[in-house]
């Protein structure tokens, strides 16, 4: 749907303010930044996770008492999907050395650094290899390699800024000095960055970098990294299995409390299967489909948090999941499009933000917490300075015109390539027109507790990715995702490579530690006890689902 | 609030579209994919992103009395009336098995993992079925001619979903053909970044070894006053060999 004529009246209200803003911009004049000690205001007034009610502690587990969104602990506060006393151990179905749940980026770097030390390994994914976060991510990867004005000084000081000094300093060390590594790994697997003619890279800026080191692979780097891991795992067949929609909803330990494999789904005929392995690696991602406080979500459908269950009823605490983060720039018009992402790289590239009068609020390259409350501050009852759409709801606008006035008419068309289409789809040019845009649920900043090693409190358990918390704090910065990734997903599957070596003998296989589980869920004497993991987010027709009178559905799916 | 993710506010016009030959009645606002599961049905297969780019979502669609088909990505593709649909959530395609570090970036190479690649008919039904909008045709003819580059170049936006390839005639698999040449054209024939080989020599070296250790032991007063006044801000406009002032951390 092009832009309605009331909002082509407030589009030229932007353009009337436009050419003042792209000449401050040319002479280096920029919206004065939030100082960061005043950062804590706006976002304990206006970002999501601090509003009222949001927060509840967990009664259960290891992390009792936590406090965190209350769409997770949900999750943690429900019992298995299946009763663990139907299932029989002494049947395996599938024995192998290392198993990786999940096929996104973490999962494969995982599964392909395994493989190359030796191992056996059988990827385990929910829906097909690369139906994941990492497909989806646009704007870019971190790293400091331009070695006359950037180094991993400097890309450590930006993560923790960015996660207001709380992250972990073992993980940020680890993931700042891995990334040259991992950028170099990536150029080798051939991964089609954008390049000058002599082959150095092209990068940006992005939220909160003092440095431009976001490189890039035009508009869909997660996609090209994405693709040629997954080509690389397909290409290690010998040594790699992949096991589509058939995600993990049960982790398997042995006598001795070590991780030995997990119960999966065979989500189209509906069995349950039994897989011993070795060691496990979780890499399942991260949980915007739970639709927190029920914004709209950037992530892919299979998002659903189902690791971090997997992996606390089995005994490992989380951290750092008390926040959340918003992307500052979803769309919000069309409606087709809501909630899409559209990349931090715009914003990177020099285009405002602006409000309904065409006046910038806020320094485009805040942290993406900080710019998220702006936006919801702008489009709250204090300000009321949002963009209405004919949707009923609010929004701002992100001033994409100014890149070509700035870079050279063809910048934006060069650039950002998949959103040109998907716009001109709507009747949209996003060269001339700006877009609107509202903050939409995007990252799980926090999730299991691991060391830089990967390691979890559980031997023979490892966790890499967005599912992991600690590297990026309490908020992540652009790029700094598709990083972690990559650099943790090859750590896990190093160090799990190299435990499966010399683990001796394995114990029985067990699931008392879910019955044990269910027990202490069952003392919260809830009404109606949820299921976990969800798998799935229930989409579908409520009226539909009233008439399927012969279906029997456990949480969310059949 | 800009809030609520699957609504299908306000109750919209209703149109009849037509899954697999059935038809239902539908919101006329929503993408093929949301009026599936308005219909009722639980996406397992054909849903992935959601978001246009993971390519699971294929789907053909026509209308009564019209001789062409469409192709669309069902997650993309705002409903119209009286569509016939069906989606492909797989097509079987041959994927080479190959060692990128033992491979050539050439045309001679392409044939050797894709024999059939020549097979090429030049009929344009892939082109016609990219919902992505590629030169598909032309991206097949570059490869044939052993234009790595342009082949690696005109499938940049692939997302694999399987259109072309369900529609050849040839039975090529395109898809698997773009990546090869992309992997190709990454690998061999761009230059290295120099830059990058420098940096990772400096890290295994153990240049940043004290500076990093430092920082971290830092308490966090003094971790903010470092973060403050020794971030020195490289400018938007800055060009691409723009040198900090401070150069002791570098
Ligand atoms: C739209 C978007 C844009 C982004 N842009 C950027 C960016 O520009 N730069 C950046 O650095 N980061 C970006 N990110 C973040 C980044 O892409 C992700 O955080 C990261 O890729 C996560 O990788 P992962 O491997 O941990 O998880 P994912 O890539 O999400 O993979 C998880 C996999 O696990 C599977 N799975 C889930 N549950 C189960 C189960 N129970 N059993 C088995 N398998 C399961 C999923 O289906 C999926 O295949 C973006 C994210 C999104 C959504
Ligand atoms: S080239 Fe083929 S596989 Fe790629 S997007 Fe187009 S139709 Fe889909
Ligand atoms: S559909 Fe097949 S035969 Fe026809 S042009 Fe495309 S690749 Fe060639
Ligand atoms: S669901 Fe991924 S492209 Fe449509």
């Amino acid at each position: 749907m092009p832009y309605t004529a009331e909002l082509k009246k407030l589009i030229k209200t932007v353009e009337s303010t436009r050419a003042v803003r792209v000449e401050r911009k040319k002479r280096g004049e920029e919206f004065p930044a939030i100082p960061v000690d005043q950062r804590s205001d706006i976002l304990q007034k206006f970002h999501p996770d601090y509003r009222e009610g949001n927060r509840k502690e967990i009664r259960v587990g290891p992390s009792k008492g936590y406090a965190i969104s209350k769409e997770i602990v949900t999750l943690l506060e429900a019992k298995s999907r299946v009763d663990p006393a139907k299932i029989d151990l002494s049947e395996v179905d599938i024995e192998t050395d290392i198993l990786v749940l999940g096929g996104g980026g973490a999962g494969n770097a995982a599964a392909i650094i395994a493989s190359e030390r030796g191992a056996k390994v059988l990827v385990a994914t929910k829906l097909r290899n690369g139906d994941a976060n990492t497909m989806m991510a646009e704007g870019g990867i971190q790293g400091a390699d331009k070695t006359w004005k950037d180094s991993p000084y400097y890309h450590y000081l930006d993560v923790l800024g960015g996660g207001h000094f709380s992250n972990n300093p073992e993980l940020v060390y680890t993931l700042v000095t891995e990334a040259p590594k991992v950028l170099s790994w990536l150029e080798k697997l051939g991964t089609m960055f954008t390049k000058y003619p002599d082959g150095t890279m092209r990068s940006l800026h992005g939220g909160g970098t003092c440095r431009k080191r976001m490189h890039y692979a035009g508009d869909i780097t997660g996609a090209e990294i994405m693709r040629t891991l997954r080509d690389e795992t397909r290409n290690k067949r010998d040594k790699i299995t992949v096991l589509e929609f058939a995600p993990a909803v049960e982790l398997l330990l042995d006598t001795d409390g070590r991780c030995a494999g997990a119960v999966l789904y065979n989500l189209e005929t509906e069995e349950y299967i039994i897989v011993k392995a070795k060691a496990v690696v979780i890499a399942t991602g991260g949980s915007g489909r739970l639709h927190i406080q029920n914004f709209m979500t950037t992530n892919h459908y299979g998002a659903t948090g189902d690791g971090l269950v997997l992996a606390y009823r089995a005994g490992v605490p989380l951290c750092f999941l008390h926040t959340v983060q918003y992307h500052p720039t979803g769309a919000v018009f069309p409606e087709q499009a809501e909630g899409l992402l559209i990349t931090e790289k715009v914003r990177g590239a020099g285009a405002n933000v602006v409000n309904i009068h065409g006046e910038q609020f806020v320094f485009e390259r805040e942290p993406r917490d900080v710019e998220a409350a702006a936006i919801i501050r702008e489009c709250s009852e204090e300000r009321g300075n949002g963009v209405p759409t004919p949707t009923g709801k609010f929004g701002v606008w992100l001033d994409s015109p100014m890149i070509d006035m700035l870079e050279g008419e063809g910048t934006i068309k060069r650039e950002f390539p998949g959103k040109t289409i998907l716009f001109n789809r709507y009747g949209i040019d996003i060269s001339r027109d700006p877009m609107l845009i509202y903050p939409t649920l995007h990252y799980q900043n926090g999730g299991l507790e691991i060391n830089s090693d990967c390691e979890t409190n559980i031997p023979g358990l490892f966790a890499a990715g967005e599912v992991a918390g600690g590297i990026h704090g309490e908020n992540r910065l652009m790029g700094n995702s598709l990083l972690d990734v990559c650099v943790f997903g090859r750590i896990a599957g190093k160090t799990a490579a190299n435990y499966v070596k010399n683990i001796g003998k394995q114990g029985k296989l067990s699931i008392d530690h879910v019955k044990k589980y269910n027990k202490e869920v069952a003392t919260l004497k809830q009404a109606d006890t949820p299921v976990s993991p969800m798998v799935l987010p229930d989409y579908s027709n409520p009226d539909v689902r009233k008439r399927q009178l012969t279906s029997n559905y456990v949480g969310t799916i059949r | 609030m800009s809030e609520k993710s699957q609504s299908t506010n306000p109750p919209a016009e209703i149109v009849p579209i037509y899954i697999l030959g059935k038809r239902y009645d539908v919101p006329a606002s929503l993408t093929i994919q949301k009026a599936m599961e308005y219909a009722g049905y639980q996406l397992i297969r054909g849903c992935g992103c959601r978001g246009g780019i993971c390519g699971a979502c294929g789907t053909i669609y026509r209308f009564p009395n019209d001789s062409r088909l469409h192709f669309g990505l069902a997650c993309q593709t705002v409903v119209e009336p009286n569509m016939y649909l069906t989606q492909i959530p797989f097509f079987p395609g041959n994927k080479a098995v190959y060692d990128i570090e033992a491979i050539e970036p050439t045309g001679v190479e392409i044939v050797r993992q894709y024999p059939e690649v020549v097979k090429c008919m030049g009929c344009n039904a892939c082109t016609e079925s990219c919902p992505m909008d590629i030169k598909v045709m032309e991206y097949m003819s570059a490869a044939i001619n052993g234009d790595v580059k342009r082949t690696a170049e005109l499938s940049f936006d692939c997302v694999m979903c399987g259109l072309c390839s369900s529609r050849c005639p040839a039975e090529e698999v395109q898809y698997n053909i773009a990546i090869l040449a992309r992997r190709l054209n990454a690998k061999y024939l761009t230059p290295k970044a120099k830059h990058l080989e420098d940096r990772v020599k400096q890290i295994d070296e153990g240049r940043y070894e004290v500076m990093l250790r430092d920082v971290m032991k830092a308490d966090p007063a003094e971790l903010r006053r470092l973060y403050i006044e020794t971030r020195q801000m490289e400018p938007a406009m800055a060009d691409e060999m723009w040198e900090p002032e401070d150069k002791r951390f570098l």
